[in-house]
């Protein structure tokens, strides 16, 4: 009565008990799918790609140009009129037209965002790789070092160099007052949490017995960190890039509604909303409902894709196999 | 009695049918304190002065309770951990022996497709976001060794030789139940074709049906493949079940190797006497019979351990004045029957 | 025959989880005695926990919930119990010990302070005698320098001492019913034989009936004098220890006891090992849940359920349909035979 056959042989009744045999699935399928069945996640997909495109896209489309006031038939300007045919989201109080603001503003917003986040996520991920990876000096003064840059209070530090900045000389002028120089400040005051994050993941993944079983099949320190702990730590990376992203965009607001931020005429949705919250008291609701709205929506789908992947990233989440 | 016994001799060449030998094996793990300046300010001595010797194609069993250093004598054989001090001769087929802790980079990239390891944790020894065949297929990966179509060809046939599904290659671990797991790193630590294999507690985390099957597994393996095992437990009636030969540690020590039988049968060390007789036996008739020898206290830690005999202050035959001072050494009391104590005894504990 | 101290009728505990209902208690029966050592053995997602958390009323919902069933405790349903009445149950008449002792224990406070707690909250009594009781409570379960040992916290002690603690509360307000859940687990062997005996011993002097669950027959084998096997939810066979483990009647405890390499046997043949992999709770197999993995599985065996009924000699119960025509003794004799 003993099982005396081979393992193969036995394989069979294995499959039949656990109903395991199935149709090969390749990663990227599976990430797909998961991806897909995360409604939230497509739907802020959808909704972040039309703002991309819009704000790409905006020179070769019928907008107003969002600095230039709107003059009626007798050359008055339209001050402060109320959304309607044509002038969809209305006017401002010097008379430019709200919906090509918003969607202009939406490139510096978008630009800093995006910036920001990249720079965190590659700082963060860096440092605190290295640190986690390569106990004692090394990590010990990545970490105070880190310490240091978290240590800064963002928006003092932000107003002060933001003003400081247009003024060197050395530096090209888009870094001094574009979008681009804010989102570098930002990315630069704002890696230090993440950088604190994946180091604490290293920390505890590089004790792994997978890690282990790496190490003994002979794999070097690269093979180790971008096969085994990287991949592992991708969850709290894409959590707190994300909200780094939506952080950028609100702080990038913050600074101009103190002032401080990209410099008028051009627009930004911080710059649409501090004005527009001002004159909102007024009655003229549209000027800061449109360009407020669209900050929102904008950060809060970029968290939910954030979620979508880190979910759709992970194959341990339960998945239908058909 | 004394006077016959031979020490053991930590100076000899490794010998033709000895694949492994480790003399004098020391790891400590320094204890630090302060920040930034850190200063030493002692050590854990996990390992303390171990020497033991694998013959080809047997099962070497080495048994302790946690924290007596079993697998840390492991890792630092395999060198995942740096050992302190002590040789690690490796002696494959047909080749000269390597010294483990001193080989350089490319020996020891190169010994790592001789040597493997089979870990406790079947979930934690897998990478969750890697598939079954990247898991399988990475030692040669790791080596370069044939082509991608090569190394799934081979991943299949390890799977199928491993009791699993050669379709089960694109599936992540956590599809698998435990035993499966297992199975999965066997078939992982099988891709080179190793001739020596650390089994670091391979069962202990299984139940005890799915214990079974691998153990079986694991001994079909070693006969088609004449793989030669380190084989590290907790649990006595496995080990006695695998192994050839048996060596119980204590606090970092190894206090009695010999033959299984002789092991079980015949245990002379003190220690040994007691985790026999405290092993619970499936067997209600035998049980009713046995007389346990209950221990006193618990394990010293290993950061400040006992003077001369580790064990002296647990051991019920102690002798003042002796044990407490005279650290005794692994003496050969009887034909490959090792015990490290001052006053051994044959006792038959079942 | 006198009154049984607890007796569990037709219980059935599940637990709703996003794949489907998971049935970790389906539908089991069994009584226990004053001063009874009843062994309750299985491998993981037997059941067996859950059969402890369901007795204890530690099954929350809406995760977990008791469907069916009822488990009468000196005479009254506990599942009738209100959650007041319940708590001075639990620790009082009912003692629990876990596994980890770490979990169990609130770091942040003393053992002192703890056992105390137990004890003020289940017997009227004032500071100073709960200390004095506290005290002897420690004495009792042979720590040494019991007056110090109050004083310190949970990680300034090992695990076999925290496990010692664990039993001294248990047993601090007399209970009648001791339930350990794996309590030597997470310890080592040489340790394990110490609490067992010492737990044991305390037990039987307090006449406190014992449940012990675990996963070691070896355990079950040496401490107790009733088992029963649980299997994917249900009890698939029960007996005197004596029965169980010298005349099977079950397949799975047969394979079970295979699986088992032994210790004192100078011979060491190959283990029977059980194929397959243990049930999906969600999933149950028809029939049977043992079938798939069954080396004498027949067709009766997928179509209907198999009762726990009288099997082998007298008091022993197997919940196989083949238990009577099997003769699996005699199968584990030719094996040690031929080997």
């Amino acid at each position: 009565m003993t099982d005396t056959r081979g393992a193969g042989e036995r394989l069979e009744e294995l499959d039949a008990v656990e109903g395991l045999a199935v149709e090969p699935i390749t990663q990227w399928d599976l990430f797909w799918t998961r991806l897909r069945r995360h409604r939230l996640a497509m739907v802020a997909a959808g909704v972040l790609t039309f703002m991309v495109l819009l704000v790409v896209l905006a020179p070769l489309l019928p907008f107003e140009d969002p600095t230039q006031r709107l003059l009626d038939d007798t050359g008055r300007t339209l001050r402060n009129i109320g959304p309607r045919g044509g002038i969809l989201f209305g006017t401002d109080e010097l008379g430019r037209d709200v919906l090509s603001r918003v969607v202009y503003g939406g490139r510096a917003s978008l630009i800093v965002g995006g910036v920001t986040g990249a720079l965190v996520c590659t700082m963060g991920t860096l440092v605190g790789s290295i640190a986690g990876y390569y106990p004692g000096p090394v990590d010990q003064s990545l970490m105070r070092f880190t310490d240091l840059v978290l240590g800064l209070p963002l928006l003092p530090v932000a107003i002060v160099v933001g003003r400081i900045l247009p003024d060197v000389e050395w530096l090209p002028s888009w870094v001094g007052d574009g979008p681009i120089g804010i989102a570098l400040l930002l990315g630069f005051l704002s890696w230090g949490g993440l950088a604190r994050i994946v180091r604490a993941e290293f920390l505890s993944l590089r004790e792994k017995e997978f890690v282990e079983a790496a190490r003994a099949a002979g794999a070097n320190d690269r093979r180790i960190v971008f096969r085994h702990i990287l991949p592992n730590a991708i969850s709290p990376i894409i959590v707190q890039t994300t909200l780094i992203v939506g952080i950028a965009i609100i702080v990038e607001a913050a600074l101009s509604f103190l002032g401080f931020g990209i410099p008028p005429p051009t627009p930004t949705w911080g710059g649409i909303v501090s004005e527009g919250g001002r004159i909102a008291v007024r009655g003229f609701w549209w000027q800061l409902v449109f360009g407020g709205t669209a900050l929102v929506v904008t950060v809060l789908s970029i968290n939910f894709l954030g979620d979508g992947l880190r979910d759709a990233l992970d194959p341990t989440q339960t998945i239908e196999r058909k | 009695m004394t006077e016959v016994a031979s020490t053991y001799d930590t100076t000899a060449e490794i010998s033709d049918d000895h694949i492994l030998r480790v003399d004098n094996l020391v790891k400590e793990f320094p204890i630090t304190r302060g920040v930034f300046f850190k200063k030493q300010v002692g050590a854990v001595h996990a390992v303390a002065d171990v020497s033991f010797y694998v013959k080809r194609g047997e099962t070497l069993g080495l048994v302790g309770e946690s924290g007596c250093g079993k697998s840390t004598t492991a890792r630092s054989i395999l060198r995942l951990l740096e050992p302190t001090s002590g040789d690690v001769w490796f002696n494959p087929e047909g080749g000269d022996p390597v010294n483990i802790p001193t080989a350089n980079k490319e020996t020891l990239r190169n010994l790592r497709r001789e040597l493997q390891i089979i870990f406790q944790d079947p979930y934690a020894s897998l990478n969750p976001r890697m598939t079954v065949a990247s898991i399988v297929a990475e030692p040669m990966t790791v080596h370069n060794v044939g082509t991608k179509q090569d190394r799934l060809d081979r991943v299949k046939e390890l799977l199928k030789v491993v009791g699993l599904s050669p379709e089960h290659t694109n599936r992540y671990p956590h599809e698998f139940s435990g035993g499966q797991r297992q199975r999965i790193g066997v078939a992982r630590a099988l891709a080179l074709n190793p001739s020596f294999m650390v089994l670091d507690e391979p069962v202990s985390a299984l139940d005890v049906s799915i214990q079974a099957q691998v153990l079986n597994l694991l001994q079909d393996l070693q006969e088609e493949l004449g793989l030669t095992y380190l084989f590290i437990a907790h649990d006595l009636s496995v080990v006695r079940h695998i192994s050839d030969r048996v060596a119980v540690m204590y606090l970092g020590r190894i206090v009695e190797l010999a033959d299984r039988n002789a092991l079980y049968e015949e245990p002379m060390h003190p220690y040994t006497h007691a985790l026999l007789s405290a092993v619970p036996i499936p067997d209600p008739e035998v049980e009713s019979n046995r007389v346990r020898i209950i221990l006193e206290g618990d394990i010293p830690s290993p950061a400040n351990p006992p003077s001369g005999c580790r064990f002296h202050t647990r051991c019920p035959k102690a002798v003042e004045g002796v044990c407490d001072t005279d650290d005794p050494q692994l003496r050969e009391l009887a034909e490959e029957h090792w015990v490290a104590c001052h006053y051994p005894e044959v006792r038959k504990v079942f | 025959m006198a009154e049984p101290l607890l007796e569990v009728n037709d219980l059935r505990t599940y637990f709703s989880t996003e794949e489907g209902i998971v049935r970790a208690v389906d539908g089991i029966s069994f009584t226990l005695d004053r001063q009874e050592r009843l062994g309750i053995v299985g491998e993981s997602g037997s059941g067996k926990s859950v059969t402890a958390m369901s007795i204890m009323r530690l099954i929350e919902p809406p995760a977990g919930e008791v469907v069916t069933g009822t488990i009468t405790f000196k005479g009254r349903n506990l599942l009738e119990y209100d959650e007041a009445d319940m708590q001075d149950i639990r620790g009082g008449q009912i003692a629990m010990i876990f596994q980890d002792p770490m979990t169990a224990l609130n770091p942040v406070y003393t053992i002192g302070d703890q056992l105390m707690e137990t004890i003020m909250l289940h017997q009227k009594v004032s500071r100073k005698e709960a200390y004095d009781i506290a005290l002897t409570a420690i004495e009792d379960v042979q720590i040494p320098g019991a007056k110090s040992r109050m004083e310190t916290y949970p990680h300034e002690l090992s695990g076999g001492m925290r496990q010692r603690i664990m039993i001294a509360m248990g047993l601090s307000c007399n209970p009648d019913l001791l339930i350990a859940d794996e309590p030597t687990t997470a310890l080592d062997v040489t340790t394990q034989a110490q609490i067992m005996d010492l737990m044991l011993h305390l037990a039987d002097e307090r006449g406190t009936a014992v449940m012990l669950i675990t996963h070691d027959l070896g355990v079950v084998a040496g401490f107790c004098d009733n088992v029963q096997v649980m299997y994917g939810g249900g009890i698939v066979e029960k007996g005197t220890v004596g029965q169980l483990f010298a005349n099977p009647q079950h397949p799975y405890t047969w394979g079970l006891l295979g699986s088992l390499a032994r210790m004192d046997e100078e011979e060491q043949h190959r283990l029977r090992s059980v194929r397959g992999a243990p049930p999906s709770l969600i999933n149950l197999p028809s029939g049977c849940r043992f079938r798939p993995r069954c080396d004498f599985a027949v067709d009766v065996c997928a179509q209907a359920f198999p009762l726990l009924r009288d099997s082998g000699e007298p008091g022993q119960e197997s919940a196989c349909h083949r238990a009577n025509e099997l003769d699996l003794k005699s199968i584990v004799q030719e094996e040690e035979v031929t080997a």
